[in-house]
């Protein structure tokens, strides 16, 4: 259970529109509040991005409240697969970042999973995966067991 | 392949699973020029054995009549020996003037004849849990489609 909240605020923390990249502009905001300007179009920055992480998932809300059924359905097959330690990233607290996600990717839509820096879909193509066993497979060459092998292993 | 217990897991909380083939309308309602374009794209450039629009927008956090969300399900020889990102992004492309503008969402199923045969079903969308809902963004898309 530890291991699940401390996850859990990695998750949180990571969803948090303000996070620290290479070139940062930090202004105050018409209301005194601080915000930060990403240059997250700039490809280097995603590219390091998507890599810093085995798991990668840029959506709308967080992991943890999640703004679109879209992505809460990712969120859901993850943590089905006891996949709960991962960067997510919420678009919706940063259009540079909503706009630079997609033009990097090339790919319209969010949510966007990056699994080991490389582009894997969205909701769909893990849906299929999960359900075909692929996602299963992926996770081992990351070193990460899914916890639907013990659940299997369990009921035998 | 893996045993039944890994492949079909109950995500019914989260999406709703196969429902029966819907019928195909091959009519163009004049009022749905987003869906026409979607549907003569798609036809012309993946020559489709089956295809289905769906136009979901009303299940999301947008007025009523709005052409924002859709799903496709295509069938077509063309996609074999494409891997499942391969057949996305040429359905992506093919709409990709729709993508830019109007469609916020586009849920996609690309199958094969072979796979449609045998398993002819379309996967339901999950519940709208209100993105859309007072995202500036949706504004922009929502008057390129009523153009």
């Amino acid at each position: 259970m530890n291991c699940l909240m401390r996850s859990t605020v990695r998750c949180l923390q990571r969803s948090s529109s303000v996070y620290l990249m290479n070139n940062v502009d930090v202004h105050h905001a018409g209301l005194g509040l601080f915000s930060t300007r990403l240059m997250c179009s700039a490809a280097k920055d995603l590219g390091d991005l998507v890599k810093k992480d085995k798991v990668v998932v840029f959506m709308k809300g967080t992991p943890a409240q999640p703004l679109c059924g879209f992505s809460n359905a990712v969120v859901q097959i993850l943590r089905m697969h006891g996949v709960n330690e991962y960067a997510a990233y919420n678009v919706l607290d940063d259009q540079d970042l909503r706009q630079g996600v997609k033009d990097y990717s090339n790919w319209p839509t969010i949510p966007q999973i990056y699994l080991n820096g490389e582009f894997v879909g969205g909701c769909d193509i893990l849906l299929q995966m999960h359900q075909n066993g692929d996602l299963v497979d992926e996770l081992q060459k990351l070193g990460i067991r899914s916890a639907l092998l013990d659940a299997e292993k369990e009921s035998k | 392949m893996l045993p039944g217990v890994l492949c079909v897991r109950p995500l019914s909380a989260i999406f709703g699973f196969t429902r029966p083939l819907a019928n195909f309308t091959p009519h163009m309602a004049p009022n749905r020029p987003v869906e026409g374009a979607i549907r003569t794209k798609l036809t012309q450039q993946l020559e489709p054995e089956h295809l289905e629009v769906h136009n979901e927008s009303h299940m999301h956090a947008v007025p009523a009549g709005s052409e924002s969300h859709f799903r496709v399900l295509v069938v077509s020889p063309r996609f074999q020996g494409l891997s499942l990102l391969q057949r996305h992004r040429m359905v992506n492309d093919t709409l990709a003037e729709e993508l830019k503008t109007c469609v916020h969402a586009l849920a996609i199923q690309a199958k094969t004849p072979e796979q449609w045969n045998s398993d002819p079903s379309l996967t339901k969308s999950p519940p709208c849990l209100g993105g859309s809902k007072g995202d500036h963004t949706m504004e922009e898309k929502l008057k390129a489609g009523s153009n």
